[in-house]
């Protein structure tokens, strides 16, 4: 027996509104299937679950505001099916304090994380990967059963709707299953017929309340250092024409993906700079890109792109197209939404020649990528234009010196330097 | 291909990628690029929608004459 708990959507969140349940009691979940759409600060959000199973029953309504943690649904695990009897309730493994921060970082009692340390002690991997099955509802890891509450009478069948009109009343804030009348098709007539409400203006606001918390806890608590290192990119730009040349333009690949490759290649070679900090330095195990986007309200989300250490260009390119176009449109899942284990961040094309960033907690590195443009630079002892691009990195002084920060930079160089290679 | 018909192509393609633009007042001579704010990434999704539309390439040496409504009508007309 599981519990689909509202999740949290990075450190910054501290509750969220259910929008809209895209299953019902009875249907079937498949890992990483969206089940429901979460309104934050941010964004709204499509939720995935993490483990297959069957939604037994929906706790909470559509319109609700609740805190991160209150569990949203029960779910059945595959092994309630095969008939296993539930496991016993464990004895609580000793917290150290860390570990009860990270919990609660994560919105987590202890009981919901299988601990895997010496005696059942729950260590930092653990809560992050309950943290990340959690996030959407992990029927397996969960082995107390949630309080009870008060079920609530759920719509026996979604109201049927056009795409069009599902969307429309989800960028209106619209509750779906208060248009049903009858069996008539709900289409985006009637969504527009109905006064949208001052939402829209209020998530500005809020974007920029939860930017500036995550921003000041940076400034307060992350003793910065900036290391910056200029590239000639002229060779690796004219490999790029030639192979999107034999491209079709939706295949083609832009240099943001090329920064991106060589973020995650440094990431991998200077392994001190891609996790998180919480007391101490935790390496993360792949490289979980966050990426700075700047969404069409004018906020800024920096979602992740998971396990991208195992993309290639073309493949970051096609995931970076999917990401970008989905925050901007306000669009994201839950998972993408987690703490990546290191953020690259660059301003639109022909803006500043510099990015100096700010780190988001709990990471220790921020990548900027200022614009490419010619410039003057001395090749083989010549005077001679190319095109260039300043590099810079601001990196937690806690975690690591400017040794290992210059290190990284000269890593990405190296990369960016040999295309052929990325 | 008429004009109405490829500037049909070029407006439906740029309210794909940029909803936020008003075409009714976009300038057809406005870089699309530097005026009307269309990232990299917003650029290749226009000029990929296009293409797709007209089932014909446009390769990156052509991008400037994507660059604005005007070019773009007259670029696909030229076909």
């Amino acid at each position: 027996m599981g519990v689909f708990a509202m999740p949290s959507l990075g450190a910054d969140m501290d509750e969220g509104t259910l929008i809209e349940w895209l299953v019902k009691p009875g249907d079937h979940v498949r890992k990483g299937q969206v089940v429901a759409v979460i309104d934050t600060a941010k964004s709204a959000i499509d939720v995935e679950v993490f483990e297959s199973g069957t939604v037994a029953e929906l706790l909470v309504e559509p319109g609700t505001l609740v805190p991160v943690g209150t569990p949203l649904a029960r779910i059945e695990g595959e092994d309630a099916e095969s008939g296993l009897p539930p496991e016993p309730a464990r004895p609580l493994p000793p917290l150290t304090p860390p570990i009860r921060h990270l919990l609660h970082q994560y919105g987590l009692a202890p009981e919901e994380v299988h601990g895997t340390g010496d005696g059942g002690r729950i260590t930092r991997k653990d809560v992050l990967a309950a943290a990340g099955e959690s996030s959407a509802g992990g029927a397996r890891t969960v082995t107390h059963h949630a309080p009870t509450l008060q079920p609530r009478p759920v719509p026996a069948s979604r109201p049927r709707i056009t795409p069009r009109a599902r969307r429309l009343a989800r960028e209106r804030g619209v509750d779906v299953a208060t248009l049903a009348s009858g069996d008539a098709v709900v289409t985006a007539a009637v969504v527009e017929a109905i006064p949208a409400k001052p939402a829209k203006k209020d998530r500005t606001a809020a974007m920029r309340k939860v930017t500036a918390a995550l921003m000041g806890r940076a400034a307060r608590e992350i003793p910065h250092y900036y290391v910056a290192q200029t590239v000639d990119l002229t060779d690796t730009l004219d490999w790029l024409k030639q192979t999107n040349a034999a491209r079709k333009p939706r295949e083609r690949i832009l240099p943001a993906a090329l920064f991106l490759r060589a973020a995650v290649l440094a990431a991998q070679a200077v392994p001190e700079l891609n996790g998180h900090w919480d007391e101490q330095f935790q390496s993360a195990d792949g490289v979980d890109l966050g990426v700075a986007v700047a969404t069409r309200a004018g906020g800024l989300v920096t979602p992740r792109i998971v396990g991208a250490q195992d993309l290639d260009l073309s493949a970051l390119m096609s995931h970076l197209t999917d990401l970008v176009k989905r925050a901007k449109a306000g669009r994201l899942r839950g998972t993408e939404l987690q703490p990546g284990s290191i953020t690259v961040s660059s301003l639109a094309d022909g803006g500043p020649d510099a990015l100096f960033g700010v780190i988001y907690p709990p990471q220790v590195a921020l990548v900027g990528i200022g614009a490419v443009a010619q410039r003057p630079w001395v090749l083989a002892g010549e005077l001679a234009v190319r095109s260039t691009v300043t590099v810079t990195l601001a990196a937690d002084h806690r975690a690591t010196d400017g040794r290992t920060g210059a290190r990284f930079l000269a890593a990405m160089g190296e990369a960016l330097t040999q295309p052929e290679e990325l | 291909m008429n004009e109405t018909e490829a500037r049909d192509v070029v407006t439906t393609a740029l309210s794909d990628v940029a909803p936020e633009i008003d075409l009714e007042t976009l300038d057809p001579q406005m870089s699309l690029r530097n005026g009307a704010d269309l990232d990299s990434m917003d650029f290749l999704a226009y000029v990929a929608a296009v293409s797709e539309t007209v089932g014909r390439d446009i390769p990156e040496d052509d991008y400037d004459r994507m660059d604005t409504v005007a070019g773009a009508v007259a670029y696909l007309l030229e076909g």
